[in-house]
Protein backbone atom coordinates (compact mmCIF):
# COMPACT_ATOMS: atom_id res chain seq x y z
CA UNK A 1 0.00 0.00 0.00
CA UNK A 2 1.38 3.38 -0.90
CA UNK A 3 -1.19 5.88 1.08
CA UNK A 4 0.72 5.62 4.87
CA UNK A 5 -1.80 7.74 6.15
CA UNK A 6 -5.35 9.31 5.71
CA UNK A 7 -5.87 12.93 8.44
CA UNK A 8 -9.04 14.22 8.06
CA UNK A 9 -9.32 17.74 10.21
CA UNK A 10 -12.59 20.20 10.48
CA UNK A 11 -11.06 22.56 11.72
CA UNK A 12 -9.12 23.36 8.17
CA UNK A 13 -11.52 21.42 5.99
CA UNK A 14 -8.59 19.52 4.97
CA UNK A 15 -8.16 15.59 4.06
CA UNK A 16 -4.28 15.29 4.00
CA UNK A 17 -3.10 12.03 2.45
CA UNK A 18 0.61 11.22 3.02
CA UNK A 19 1.79 8.24 0.63
CA UNK A 20 5.50 6.87 0.43
CA UNK A 21 7.36 5.34 -3.29
CA UNK A 22 10.44 3.57 -3.28
CA UNK A 23 11.17 6.27 -6.55
CA UNK A 24 13.06 9.48 -6.36
CA UNK A 25 11.85 12.78 -6.27
CA UNK A 26 12.45 13.42 -10.32
CA UNK A 27 10.37 10.07 -10.96
CA UNK A 28 7.32 10.90 -8.72
CA UNK A 29 7.00 14.51 -9.98
CA UNK A 30 6.87 12.83 -13.46
CA UNK A 31 3.39 11.33 -12.86
CA UNK A 32 1.98 14.89 -12.55
CA UNK A 33 4.52 16.93 -15.19
CA UNK A 34 3.89 14.17 -17.63
CA UNK A 35 0.39 14.49 -19.21
CA UNK A 36 0.22 11.43 -20.50
CA UNK A 37 1.65 9.66 -17.46
CA UNK A 38 -0.77 11.84 -15.69
CA UNK A 39 -3.96 10.14 -17.68
CA UNK A 40 -2.20 6.63 -16.57
CA UNK A 41 -3.44 7.12 -13.21
CA UNK A 42 -5.85 10.47 -12.73
CA UNK A 43 -9.30 8.19 -13.96
CA UNK A 44 -10.03 5.14 -12.39
CA UNK A 45 -9.92 1.82 -14.82
CA UNK A 46 -14.02 2.76 -15.54
CA UNK A 47 -13.44 6.36 -16.16
CA UNK A 48 -10.06 7.07 -17.37
CA UNK A 49 -8.99 10.41 -18.17
CA UNK A 50 -7.87 12.29 -21.33
CA UNK A 51 -5.70 15.09 -20.83
CA UNK A 52 -6.59 18.24 -23.45
CA UNK A 53 -4.16 20.96 -21.78
CA UNK A 54 -1.43 20.62 -19.41
CA UNK A 55 -0.19 23.98 -18.91
CA UNK A 56 1.77 23.55 -15.49
CA UNK A 57 2.42 27.23 -14.47
CA UNK A 58 1.14 29.53 -12.36
CA UNK A 59 -2.10 30.78 -14.01
CA UNK A 60 -1.86 27.73 -16.24
CA UNK A 61 -4.56 25.23 -16.52
CA UNK A 62 -5.14 21.50 -17.12
CA UNK A 63 -7.77 20.35 -18.95
CA UNK A 64 -9.30 16.67 -19.39
CA UNK A 65 -12.24 14.49 -19.59
CA UNK A 66 -12.99 11.12 -18.26
CA UNK A 67 -14.77 8.67 -20.57
CA UNK A 68 -17.36 7.00 -18.37
CA UNK A 69 -18.35 3.26 -19.48
CA UNK A 70 -21.25 4.79 -21.94
CA UNK A 71 -18.62 6.66 -23.59
CA UNK A 72 -20.13 9.97 -22.60
CA UNK A 73 -17.38 12.55 -21.29
CA UNK A 74 -16.99 14.35 -17.94
CA UNK A 75 -15.10 17.64 -18.08
CA UNK A 76 -12.60 18.30 -15.33
CA UNK A 77 -10.06 21.06 -14.69
CA UNK A 78 -7.02 22.34 -12.57
CA UNK A 79 -6.51 25.89 -12.32
CA UNK A 80 -2.81 25.97 -11.78
CA UNK A 81 -2.11 28.66 -8.71
CA UNK A 82 1.73 27.54 -7.80
CA UNK A 83 4.55 25.29 -9.42
CA UNK A 84 8.17 24.63 -7.87
CA UNK A 85 9.23 21.48 -10.02
CA UNK A 86 9.46 18.77 -8.84
CA UNK A 87 8.85 19.22 -5.25
CA UNK A 88 5.48 20.73 -5.25
CA UNK A 89 2.17 21.69 -6.75
CA UNK A 90 -1.33 23.95 -5.79
CA UNK A 91 -4.27 23.72 -8.29
CA UNK A 92 -7.51 24.82 -7.86
CA UNK A 93 -9.71 21.56 -8.55
CA UNK A 94 -12.92 21.38 -11.16
CA UNK A 95 -13.18 17.41 -10.78
CA UNK A 96 -16.68 16.06 -12.12
CA UNK A 97 -18.82 15.73 -9.10
CA UNK A 98 -17.64 17.58 -6.44
CA UNK A 99 -17.56 20.96 -5.32
CA UNK A 100 -13.87 22.85 -6.31
CA UNK A 101 -11.28 21.61 -4.23
CA UNK A 102 -8.09 23.47 -3.42
CA UNK A 103 -4.81 20.60 -3.76
CA UNK A 104 -1.84 21.44 -2.88
CA UNK A 105 0.81 18.55 -3.39
CA UNK A 106 4.74 18.23 -1.78
CA UNK A 107 7.12 16.14 -2.92
CA UNK A 108 10.06 15.21 -0.54
CA UNK A 109 12.78 12.77 -0.43
CA UNK A 110 12.25 10.41 2.42
CA UNK A 111 14.33 9.87 5.44
CA UNK A 112 16.45 6.55 3.86
CA UNK A 113 15.76 6.54 0.46
CA UNK A 114 13.06 6.68 -1.58
CA UNK A 115 9.85 9.85 -1.75
CA UNK A 116 7.51 11.15 0.84
CA UNK A 117 4.65 12.37 -1.39
CA UNK A 118 1.59 14.37 0.77
CA UNK A 119 -1.84 15.82 -1.00
CA UNK A 120 -4.15 17.93 1.11
CA UNK A 121 -7.60 18.67 -0.62
CA UNK A 122 -9.18 21.11 0.90
CA UNK A 123 -12.54 22.53 0.55
CA UNK A 124 -12.60 26.14 0.13
CA UNK A 125 -15.73 28.08 2.07
CA UNK A 126 -16.39 30.82 -0.58
CA UNK A 127 -20.27 30.90 -0.12
CA UNK A 128 -23.18 29.55 2.06
CA UNK A 129 -22.23 26.18 0.80
CA UNK A 130 -20.03 25.75 3.38
CA UNK A 131 -18.55 22.28 3.09
CA UNK A 132 -15.88 23.09 5.58
CA UNK A 133 -18.38 22.80 7.96
CA UNK A 134 -20.41 20.18 6.95
CA UNK A 135 -17.09 18.01 7.12
CA UNK A 136 -16.22 18.80 10.16
CA UNK A 137 -20.60 17.96 10.73
CA UNK A 138 -20.10 14.77 9.02
CA UNK A 139 -17.09 13.48 11.17
CA UNK A 140 -18.76 14.12 14.48
CA UNK A 141 -22.02 12.50 12.80
CA UNK A 142 -20.28 9.49 12.42
CA UNK A 143 -21.04 8.73 16.29
CA UNK A 144 -24.45 9.32 16.38
CA UNK A 145 -25.37 6.95 12.94
CA UNK A 146 -23.35 4.21 14.08
CA UNK A 147 -25.31 4.68 17.81
CA UNK A 148 -28.57 4.68 15.76
CA UNK A 149 -27.27 2.09 13.76
CA UNK A 150 -26.90 -0.16 16.86
CA UNK A 151 -30.31 0.78 18.35
CA UNK A 152 -32.45 -0.07 14.80
CA UNK B 1 -23.86 12.54 -16.21
CA UNK B 2 -21.97 9.63 -14.36
CA UNK B 3 -18.49 10.45 -13.12
CA UNK B 4 -16.60 7.94 -10.56
CA UNK B 5 -17.68 10.09 -7.65
CA UNK B 6 -21.18 8.44 -8.63
CA UNK B 7 -20.26 5.53 -8.48
CA UNK B 8 -22.12 5.08 -4.94
CA UNK B 9 -23.43 9.00 -5.18
CA UNK B 10 -26.02 8.90 -8.08
CA UNK B 11 -27.34 11.77 -9.80
CA UNK B 12 -30.38 12.10 -7.98
CA UNK B 13 -28.88 12.20 -4.94
CA UNK B 14 -26.29 15.10 -5.93
CA UNK B 15 -29.07 17.33 -6.38
CA UNK B 16 -30.32 16.67 -3.06
CA UNK B 17 -27.17 17.12 -1.93
CA UNK B 18 -26.96 20.81 -3.13
CA UNK B 19 -29.82 21.24 -0.67
CA UNK B 20 -27.78 19.51 2.05
CA UNK B 21 -24.97 21.09 1.87
CA UNK B 22 -26.87 24.69 2.09
CA UNK B 23 -29.35 23.63 5.05
CA UNK B 24 -25.89 22.21 7.18
CA UNK B 25 -23.93 25.46 6.58
CA UNK B 26 -25.41 27.08 9.54
CA UNK B 27 -24.87 26.27 13.30
CA UNK B 28 -28.25 26.38 14.26
CA UNK B 29 -29.79 24.11 11.76
CA UNK B 30 -27.15 21.49 12.31
CA UNK B 31 -27.51 21.71 16.24
CA UNK B 32 -31.67 21.08 15.36
CA UNK B 33 -30.36 17.88 13.03
CA UNK B 34 -28.43 16.18 16.00
CA UNK B 35 -30.52 16.85 18.58
CA UNK B 36 -33.68 15.51 16.86
CA UNK B 37 -31.78 12.21 15.42
CA UNK B 38 -31.24 11.78 19.23
CA UNK B 39 -35.21 12.26 19.73
CA UNK B 40 -38.46 14.36 18.34
CA UNK B 41 -38.61 17.84 19.14
CA UNK B 42 -41.38 20.22 18.83
CA UNK B 43 -41.00 23.36 17.22
CA UNK B 44 -41.36 25.32 20.59
CA UNK B 45 -39.30 23.14 22.40
CA UNK B 46 -36.39 24.35 19.80
CA UNK B 47 -37.49 27.50 19.99
CA UNK B 48 -36.91 27.56 23.27
CA UNK B 49 -33.08 26.56 23.05
CA UNK B 50 -31.94 29.11 20.97
CA UNK B 51 -32.03 32.82 21.66
CA UNK B 52 -33.95 33.49 18.18
CA UNK B 53 -37.43 34.01 18.08
CA UNK B 54 -40.53 30.72 17.36
CA UNK B 55 -40.73 32.32 13.28
CA UNK B 56 -36.90 31.92 12.98
CA UNK B 57 -36.60 28.80 14.31
CA UNK B 58 -39.81 27.74 12.25
CA UNK B 59 -37.67 28.66 9.41
CA UNK B 60 -34.82 27.10 10.69
CA UNK B 61 -36.58 23.95 10.05
CA UNK B 62 -38.39 24.74 6.95
CA UNK B 63 -34.80 24.78 5.15
CA UNK B 64 -33.88 21.25 6.70
CA UNK B 65 -36.97 19.82 5.86
CA UNK B 66 -36.44 20.76 2.05
CA UNK B 67 -33.32 19.43 2.56
CA UNK B 68 -34.84 16.51 3.81
CA UNK B 69 -32.65 16.36 6.93
CA UNK B 70 -35.23 16.58 9.13
CA UNK B 71 -39.13 15.49 8.75
CA UNK B 72 -42.21 16.69 10.60
CA UNK B 73 -45.22 15.29 11.44
CA UNK B 74 -48.18 16.88 13.20
CA UNK B 75 -49.33 15.89 16.85
CA UNK B 76 -52.29 17.55 18.29
CA UNK B 77 -51.39 21.49 18.40
CA UNK B 78 -47.50 20.52 18.32
CA UNK B 79 -44.94 20.12 14.92
CA UNK B 80 -43.00 17.41 15.94
CA UNK B 81 -39.00 17.20 13.85
CA UNK B 82 -37.34 14.57 13.76
CA UNK B 83 -33.89 13.99 11.94
CA UNK B 84 -33.47 11.84 8.81
CA UNK B 85 -30.46 9.71 9.35
CA UNK B 86 -30.26 8.32 5.69
CA UNK B 87 -29.75 11.80 4.95
CA UNK B 88 -27.07 12.24 6.83
CA UNK B 89 -25.93 9.08 5.86
CA UNK B 90 -25.93 10.90 2.05
CA UNK B 91 -24.21 13.90 3.14
CA UNK B 92 -21.21 11.72 4.80
CA UNK B 93 -20.72 8.80 1.71
CA UNK B 94 -20.16 12.22 0.17
CA UNK B 95 -17.02 13.06 1.46
CA UNK B 96 -16.03 9.21 2.12
CA UNK B 97 -16.04 9.34 -1.96
CA UNK B 98 -13.40 12.13 -1.65
CA UNK B 99 -10.75 9.70 0.02
CA UNK B 100 -12.13 6.90 -1.55
CA UNK B 101 -11.30 8.21 -4.98
CA UNK B 102 -7.92 9.84 -3.67
CA UNK B 103 -6.75 6.51 -2.10
CA UNK B 104 -7.51 4.73 -5.56
CA UNK B 105 -5.59 7.36 -7.38
CA UNK B 106 -2.32 6.85 -4.70
CA UNK B 107 -2.69 3.22 -5.20
CA UNK B 108 -2.64 3.99 -9.36
CA UNK B 109 0.27 6.30 -9.00
CA UNK B 110 2.15 3.57 -6.68
CA UNK B 111 1.31 0.76 -9.18
CA UNK B 112 3.05 2.80 -12.65
CA UNK B 113 6.15 3.42 -10.20
CA UNK B 114 6.58 -0.77 -9.28
CA UNK B 115 6.25 -1.36 -12.75
CA UNK B 116 9.36 0.86 -13.26
CA UNK B 117 11.47 -1.42 -10.70
CA UNK B 118 9.58 -4.40 -13.29
CA UNK B 119 10.52 -3.26 -16.26
CA UNK B 120 14.34 -1.61 -15.52
CA UNK B 121 16.27 -4.50 -13.72
CA UNK B 122 19.18 -2.15 -13.64
CA UNK B 123 17.83 0.97 -12.30
CA UNK B 124 20.06 4.12 -12.49
CA UNK B 125 20.37 4.79 -8.48
CA UNK B 126 19.36 1.52 -6.52
CA UNK B 127 18.61 1.60 -3.31
CA UNK B 128 19.70 -1.45 -0.72
CA UNK B 129 16.69 -3.19 0.20
CA UNK B 130 16.12 -5.67 2.90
Amino acid sequence: MSVTSVHKDPETRTMTLTAEFDAGVDRVWQLWSDPRQLERWWGPPTHPATVVDHDLRPGGRVSYFVTGPDGDRSPGWWQVLAVDPPRGLEFELGDPGIPALLVRVTVAERAGGGTRMVIETTFPSDDAMDQLLVMGFAEGLSAAVAQIDGLL
Amino acid sequence: MLTYYHMVVDEVERQAMDGVFHALADATRRDIVLRTLQAEYSVSALSRLYPMTFAAVQKHVAVLERAQLVTKRRHGREQLVAGNVEAIRRAARLLDQLEVVWRARIDRFGAILAEDDAEDPNPEDPHERD
